[in-house]
Formats: structure tokens, C-alpha cells, sequence
């Protein structure tokens, strides 16, 4: 008896953990099925009868959510192709000469505010004429992108037994030869972990998007603050849009799990 | 004895070989070095250029020296900014690392679904802080908002949350334990993983009870990690830019202002370039400060 006691106490104590996540994500998806009718009800109408696609419908007949999109996917995909063509080499490098010190150099990009590169960088994008692009977008996602890169393949790298490359040196192969074919195939995993963390945290971003996006280079999490700004009270697209801003994200994670809780613990790694 | 100095001698012949190779691995970091230096340290040296001038974008500009940071010890609305950025990042310490510790524990057993319910558990900060920010401002609405209604089931009265002065910090702190507890848990998770399990057996034949067992093995154990946590933790809620600025861009009226909100109007609303810098600097020396102090806690703790 006292053991299902137990049992049970322990059901609902994991039950409790994990709803204030699963409910705010199902408020969500409820507020984004419902007309504004039952949006705005008090008390809240919780599920959606009949569900309507309206809201979903309302978000896409607005053509700058597609390039807002686009620019997201853009974006992102750059940030993180660039952080990995860096990013890797420069943590089999660092691996290599067991530099503590310039892994730790990387560690105060993770500590430093967002808002402290945006000045200078804003300044700088101004005179070089870059505002109005993406370029400088992607140019600031990488101070995301690459120190998780780096970190996530430090430690990737330290973990990889040394014989196969030296081995391969041994037979004359040139150092560029044995990261290539050797260590780079068996870092494959930690390649994944660095590409999916680096991709999710660029995706999320907000801080360098707003400050430096005119009205055609908006990335998404930018263009659905601003729906909240302009349509105060328009609950049921606001949501879809939300949603669906998140919702590539959500599915990574779900997908990934296993990586991703593997380079987080390695790491504490987050973006800016 | 020959024979072990020779050996000697071979060690060091393969160490210095090993650092005459590593000096070629330079080669690889150097690309990702210049991008670094180009996105992170540039940004750093200019910014502190700039927080000497009187630098208005637009129109003046005008070397000050100092002058910028004497202001800012006058400056009311940036102290406030400081105690508001300090009661908001405690209260985002403390609560997270409770629960992340509660939650770690529960993790820690083995139990069905358990992969599913620690990736539910982790969903929230991975989830677009922005996305989740605007479902959070729906649900804070004063008459309309579901948490109301919640409040009210149970006999509670209702609550301004972030419409209210008294209110908001708290409500924003809400907000920030809901999305980073989970990196609390994880980074706690991989410390109850990695403690040894000789004290456990020895507290079991000692008829230790559970509560025992949690206070005198495996908090002591614990406590590099919880310090770790602490540090990131620190970090990031004194960073927290996001959910405040779209849930109340620093409202009603300054209630909310953290120095990173304050940061962002004085360079992006008033376009006030030089004086933001110069928060930018002393922001930046605050965090440090903090970090180091953390770090050298955490040398303190190590066993």
C-alpha cells in the first residue's frame, strides 16, 4: 500500500513538472484554432469547437509572412553553414593544442549582452552601406553561431582517440589530410550537435534582428512582435503565427533530443 | 639509471615534437580567429571609443573624455535601472535553481516515458522566446487573460500582473523561471550522473534516511554543479532582453526597465550612441565582476 502510495506520489510529481510546459504550448495551439469570438470569451473557451484554420489562413494570405520566413530560413542556414566552415577546424585546432586559454576567450562571447556588439556593429553596417541586407543580420548570428560551434567541437574533438590520425600522419598524410578524412568523419555526431544547437539558437534570436532589420530584411520572431504592436487585440492569428514561428524549433527538439541534451550538458551553451 | 634518464630524454624529445606540430594547428583556428576578432573583440574596442564622445547619430559628435560616466552616477533613471536589473536577476536565480534541482532529482530516477517526459520538460527553452513572450502577454490580460480565470477557480483575487508596477517583476520573472528551469535541470542532471556511489551504500547500511542522505551526501556532492549553474544562471538573467522587451518594453511607465532595456532606448530610441556605450562598459564590468566572483566561489567549493 505505502509502496503505490509512493508510486503514485511520484506520477504526480513528474506530472506536475512538465505541465506548465505542455499547457502553455496547448493554450497555444487552442487560441490559434478558435475564432476571435471565443478568444476573447470570459471564462475561456479551452477547446476549440468547431476548430478553425482561419486563423492559419489569415497568417499566410498576408504575403510578407512568406519573406519573413524566408529571411528567417536565410538567415539561419548561413549563420550556422559559416559558424561549421569556421567553427569546426578552428575546435579540432584548439583540441589539438590543448589551448585552454583561447577555448576560455570563446566562453566571454557566451557571457557578453547581445545589445553590446549591436552599437558599434549598427555604426559600422551604416557607413559600409550594408543596412537594408541581410548581410549584417547574418554577420551578427554569428557571434552566436560560432562560439557554440567551437565549444560543442572542443570538446567533440578532445574525446576522439588520437592513433587514427596519427597513424595516418604516419603514413605521410598532411595534417589538413588527416582532419579531413580522419577525425572530421568521426566527429560526425558532434557535427550534428553544433549544426542543430547553432541552428535553433540563430532561428530564436530577436535582439540583433530588431535593431538592425528594415521593413524587407525582418526575420520572423521581429515580424510577430510586430503583429502584437499594431493589432492589440487580434488573439487568434497573433497565436498562429507564434506558433508557427516556434513550431520548426519545437519539432527539432522533439526529433533531436538525444543530441541536444547531449551538447547542452556538455557546454551550458545558449545564445546571446 | 642511465636508462631512466634516457627515457627522460625521449619524453622530452616526443613533447617537443608534440608542441612543434601543435604550432601548425594555428593554422586552423586562425580563419574563425579573424571572424572573432572581426564580430566580437572590434565591437568591444570600439564601443569604448565611442563612450568617450558625445556621439549623437544623426547629428553631434563630440570628444567628452569621461563625461559620459560621471553622468551616469548622477543619473536616477540608470540607478533605478541597476536595483530593478539586480531584484529581478536574484529572484531568476533562485527560483529556477530550486526547481532545477527538484526537477533533476525526479529525472534522475528511472521511470517509463521518462525520455518523453525530459523532452517535454526541456521544450521551453528551446521554444522562440518572442513566440512564447506573446502567448504570455494573451494570458496576463487583466479581463481576459486565462491566468485570471485560473486565480479565480481557486479563490484567489485577480492579479494586474504586468500591468502593475508592484506586479511586473515578478510576472517577468514568471516568465523566465518557466523558460530556464530546464537548462538548470539538465546541467544538474549531469552532475547527479556523475556522483560516485560508495556514500550511498555506506548511508543504506547506516539506515540513513532519504532526507539525510539529500543533506549530507548529495547536496555536498552537488555543489560544484549548483555553482556552475549559478554562474550561467547569473549570466543570463542579468542579460534578459527579450521576454521583458516584448512583454512590456520596460512598462508601465519605467516599472520594468532593466539596464538592458535602458541600454536599448538610449542607443535605439534616443539614438544616444556615446552615453549608451558608456552603460554598455559598465555593464559589461558588472557582469564580469559577477562571473569572476562566481568563479572564485566556485574554486572555493571544489573538494
Amino acid at each position: 500500500m505505502k509502496r503505490i502510495l509512493g508510486k503514485l506520489g511520484f506520477a504526480l510529481s513528474v506530472v506536475l513538472l512538465i505541465s506548465p510546459a505542455i499547457l502553455i504550448f496547448l493554450w497555444m495551439l487552442s487560441l490559434s484554432l478558435k475564432n476571435e469570438l471565443d478568444n476573447t470569451a470570459f471564462p475561456p473557451v479551452f477547446i476549440p469547437s468547431p476548430p478553425t484554420l482561419d486563423n492559419y489562413a489569415e497568417v499566410f494570405a498576408r504575403n510578407d509572412f512568406l519573406l519573413y520566413a524566408w529571411n528567417s530560413v536565410i538567415v539561419s542556414f548561413s549563420a550556422t553553414g559559416i559558424a561549421l566552415l569556421l567553427g569546426v577546424p578552428a575546435g579540432y585546432g584548439i583540441a589539438k593544442m590543448r589551448a585552454t586559454r583561447l577555448a576560455g576567450l570563446i566562453l566571454i562571447a557566451r557571457i557578453t549582452p547581445g545589445l553590446s556588439y549591436l552599437i558599434p556593429l549598427f555604426l559600422l553596417f551604416q557607413w559600409l552601406g550594408l543596412t537594408g541586407t541581410l548581410a549584417p543580420i547574418i554577420i551578427t548570428h554569428l557571434v552566436i553561431t560560432l562560439p557554440i560551434v567551437v565549444w560543442v567541437m572542443i570538446s567533440f574533438f578532445e574525446g576522439l582517440p588520437g592513433e587514427l590520425e596519427e597513424a595516418a600522419l604516419v603514413d605521410g598524410a598532411t595534417i589538413w589530410q588527416a582532419f579531413r578524412h580522419v577525425a572530421m568523419p568521426l566527429a560526425r555526431p558532434g557535427i550534428t550537435v553544433a549544426c542543430i544547437l547553432s541552428f535553433i539558437f540563430s532561428w530564436n534570436n530577436f535582439i540583433f534582428a530588431v535593431v538592425l532589420a528594415g521593413r524587407e530584411t525582418r526575420t520572423l520572431p521581429v515580424a510577430v512582435n510586430n503583429m502584437l504592436t499594431f493589432e492589440q487585440i487580434s488573439w487568434g492569428p497573433l497565436s498562429a503565427a507564434a506558433l508557427l514561428v516556434t513550431a520548426p524549433v519545437l519539432l527539432l527538439t522533439l526529433l533531436a533530443q538525444k543530441q541536444i541534451v547531449a551538447g547542452l550538458t556538455a557546454g551550458g551553451v545558449k545564445g546571446a | 639509471m642511465s636508462s631512466a634518464s634516457a627515457i627522460e630524454a625521449a619524453a622530452a624529445t616526443i613533447e617537443r615534437r608534440r608542441r612543434n606540430y601543435a604550432r601548425h594547428y594555428i593554422w586552423f583556428v586562425v580563419p574563425a580567429a579573424i571572424a572573432v576578432l572581426g564580430t566580437i573583440l572590434f565591437p568591444w574596442a570600439f564601443t569604448f571609443y565611442i563612450s568617450a564622445f558625445d556621439w549623437r547619430l544623426g547629428s553631434t559628435r563630440e570628444f567628452v573624455g569621461f563625461a559620459n560616466y560621471t553622468k551616469l552616477f548622477t543619473d536616477e533613471r540608470f540607478g533605478w535601472a541597476l536595483l530593478r536589473t539586480l531584484y529581478y536577476t536574484t529572484l531568476s536565480v533562485i527560483f529556477p535553481l530550486i526547481l532545477g534541482l527538484a526537477a533533476a532529482l525526479i529525472f534522475n530516477h528511472k521511470f517509463p516515458l521518462r525520455g518523453l517526459a525530459r523532452t517535454i520538460f526541456i521544450l521551453p527553452m528551446m521554444a522562440t522566446p518572442v513566440a512564447v513572450a506573446l502567448v504570455w502577454t494573451m494570458m496576463f490580460h487583466p479581463q481576459l487573460g486565462v491566468l485570471n480565470w485560473l486565480l479565480q477557480q481557486v479563490g484567489i483575487p485577480p492579479s494586474m500582473w504586468v500591468y502593475h508596477a508592484d506586479s511586473v517583476i515578478p510576472t517577468l520573472v514568471l516568465v523566465e523561471v518557466w523558460h530556464w528551469t530546464p537548462l538548470v535541470m539538465l546541467l544538474l542532471l549531469g552532475g547527479l550522473a556523475a556522483l560516485p556511489i560508495d556514500p550511498y551504500e555506506a548511508a543504506k547500511i547506516d539506515g540513513a534516511t532519504p532526507l539525510q542522505v539529500f543533506r549530507y551526501i548529495t547536496l555536498p556532492l552537488l555543489a560544484p554543479y549548483l555553482v556552475v549553474a549559478l554562474i550561467i544562471r547569473t549570466i543570463d538573467a542579468l542579460k534578459a532582453f527579450d521576454t521583458i522587451y516584448v512583454i512590456t518594453q520596460g512598462g508601465p511607465g519605467s516599472a520594468s526597465e532593466t539596464i538592458n532595456i535602458y541600454l536599448y532606448l538610449q542607443a535605439f530610441a534616443f539614438y544616444n550612441m556615446g552615453y549608451a556605450s558608456a552603460v554598455v562598459v559598465v555593464f559589461f564590468a558588472l557582469i564580469l565582476t559577477l562571473a569572476a566572483l562566481l568563479m572564485w566561489t566556485r574554486e572555493k567549493v571544489r573538494p
